[in-house]
């Protein structure tokens, strides 16, 4: 993130000019249960990525998947959809 | 060229808003302000206005057409009373807060309930803390001059902040008066020809986000920003008034004085009031009572330093307010002047009188007695009653 401006740096009425700034808003930092996904379980039938409503869970070429912390907010729904449990949610910092 | 003709208040307005060639009209009509827009929507139709005119379904989308229209770099107008500016509300702080060049005209009426149609200041004082630059027009002659001053005010580009034109309810709105008005050519020299009006209009070539979200984080930056504004934007409608005065020879400035220079009491009031407080106040000083008044043509941003510099020296303040005052320490414009003289050593004594809601006559005979209980106060020096309903039936 950078360094929040002034009221003087902003633009009249807060008008954001730099769009889109969306991706500076690291969401990840809401997060108290982190997704850990085990690759050796994963049969890359994609449900999580169909259901992150971030979405921080990205598809590679070969269907395998990534998920990107910096915006997870660790809702556990990718745990719920998994049908082989490939992913777990374990608590932040343990 | 000027000329001399005949128009009520809301004509009067109206024709301000033709000759500064207004874009876009957005309005929903409701009394007493219908003929405001009824005029405008002739002038379109008739082809004397090339503007769009969005006859809307409620003040609400009014007031929001009009925002979207000015954030394409349009000059807007609207105008509305009452429950219209109630249900606009929202909208209003939007508006200022986006920093929009919008001018609008309330015809003032009181709030329901009981329905009423007549005036009180009750739509002023709702907006009055919404960041909107509000004028009081004491007459047609100035509700029309205030007007095309608003286009003036509001479009600088130091201010950027939207601007409403009060004009007392029927008193001003439906009656027929005498006015000098500019010819069309005169007034297109006033404003800006060019546009866009809004510093950063709507571009596909560049986009940006209007009205984002800010949280703890912008939030309050913006608002100080917007708060700035407000307090600055005090000298160039100062400058506004100055060139205005020195081209239609008519003077104005935020606040009008009458026999302050040796006043021993004043009394103050927004809007029509101003000239029947001037006229008994002449009657009284002809008898040798040395009694002032003073009137606010500007009351947002409230002109404090020469609210205070016409008062420090006067024994009584009587200000009148034209709004119940339910529960609070005085009226909105009491209040204003009670902040605004507190800081001085030797305070005015204050009386607060609360009158003329839904149109209640005030009578020359009750305005009399108003002068006669302040002098009264100023020789016995002291307050009993400090605020009284005047024209109520106890």
């Amino acid at each position: 993130m950078n360094r929040l401006k002034n009221w003087r740096e902003i633009p009249i009425g807060g008008t954001i000019t730099n769009t889109p700034t969306s991706l500076e808003y690291k969401t990840g930092s809401w997060r108290a249960l982190k997704p850990i996904l085990n690759r050796e379980k994963c049969v890359k039938c994609l449900l999580c990525w169909v259901y992150c409503p971030e979405p921080a869970i990205y598809r590679h070429e070969d269907n395998s998947v990534e998920i990107d912390y910096n915006f997870c907010k660790g809702c556990g729904i990718c745990e719920n959809v998994c049908p082989t449990k490939a992913i777990t949610m374990v608590r932040e910092g343990e | 060229m000027v000329k001399r003709i005949g128009l009520n208040g809301d004509e009067a307005v109206a024709l301000a808003v033709k000759q500064v060639n207004v874009d876009v009209i957005a309005a929903y009509p409701i009394t007493p302000q219908t003929i405001i827009v009824e005029r405008l929507s002739e002038y379109v139709n008739n082809g004397e206005l090339n503007a769009e005119f969005v006859p809307v379904e409620s003040e609400h989308s009014a007031l929001s057409t009009v925002v979207g229209a000015a954030l394409t770099g349009a000059r807007v107008f609207t105008a509305t009373a009452s429950q219209g500016l109630a249900l606009m509300y929202e909208i209003l702080w939007i508006a200022s807060s986006l920093r929009l060049p919008i001018v609008m005209a309330i015809a003032n009426r009181a709030f329901s309930a009981p329905i009423n149609i007549h005036c009180s200041h009750d739509d002023a004082m709702a907006a009055r803390d919404t960041g909107w630059i509000e004028l009081f027009s004491e007459n047609v002659q100035e509700a029309y001059d205030l007007t095309l001053q608003a286009f003036m005010m509001t479009e600088n580009d130091n201010v950027m902040l939207p601007a409403i034109v009060n004009l007392d309810g029927f008193i001003l709105s439906h009656s027929l008066a005498d006015l000098y008005v500019f010819d069309d050519h005169e007034v297109a020299k006033l404003v800006r020809d060019e546009r866009p009006i809004y510093k950063m209009p709507i571009d596909f070539k560049s986009p940006v986000t209007y009205g984002p979200l800010g949280l703890y984080d912008y939030y309050m930056e913006i608002k100080k920003q917007q708060a700035v504004a407000m307090r600055e934007s005090y000298t160039y409608i100062k400058n506004v008034f100055e060139k205005y005065t020195e081209l239609s020879n008519r003077k104005y400035s935020p606040v009008k004085t009458y026999g302050i220079e040796d006043a021993e009491i004043v009394v103050m009031a927004l809007g029509s009031m101003a000239g029947n407080l001037r006229s008994i106040a002449k009657s009284l000083r002809k008898k040798g009572k040395k009694v002032g008044v003073v009137s606010l043509t500007l009351y947002r941003p409230f002109p404090q330093d020469i609210i205070i510099d016409v008062l420090k020296n006067v024994n009584v303040v009587v200000v009148m307010d034209r709004f119940p005052n339910f529960g609070s320490p005085g009226g909105p414009l009491f209040k204003d002047v009670a902040a605004s003289l507190y800081h001085l050593k030797n305070r005015p004594l204050l009386l607060n009188i609360i009158y003329g809601l839904g149109g209640r006559e005030t009578s020359p005979k009750e305005i009399k007695n108003i002068f006669e209980r302040a002098l009264e106060i100023s020789k016995k020096g002291v307050v009993e009653e400090k605020e009284i309903w005047v024209g109520v039936r106890e």
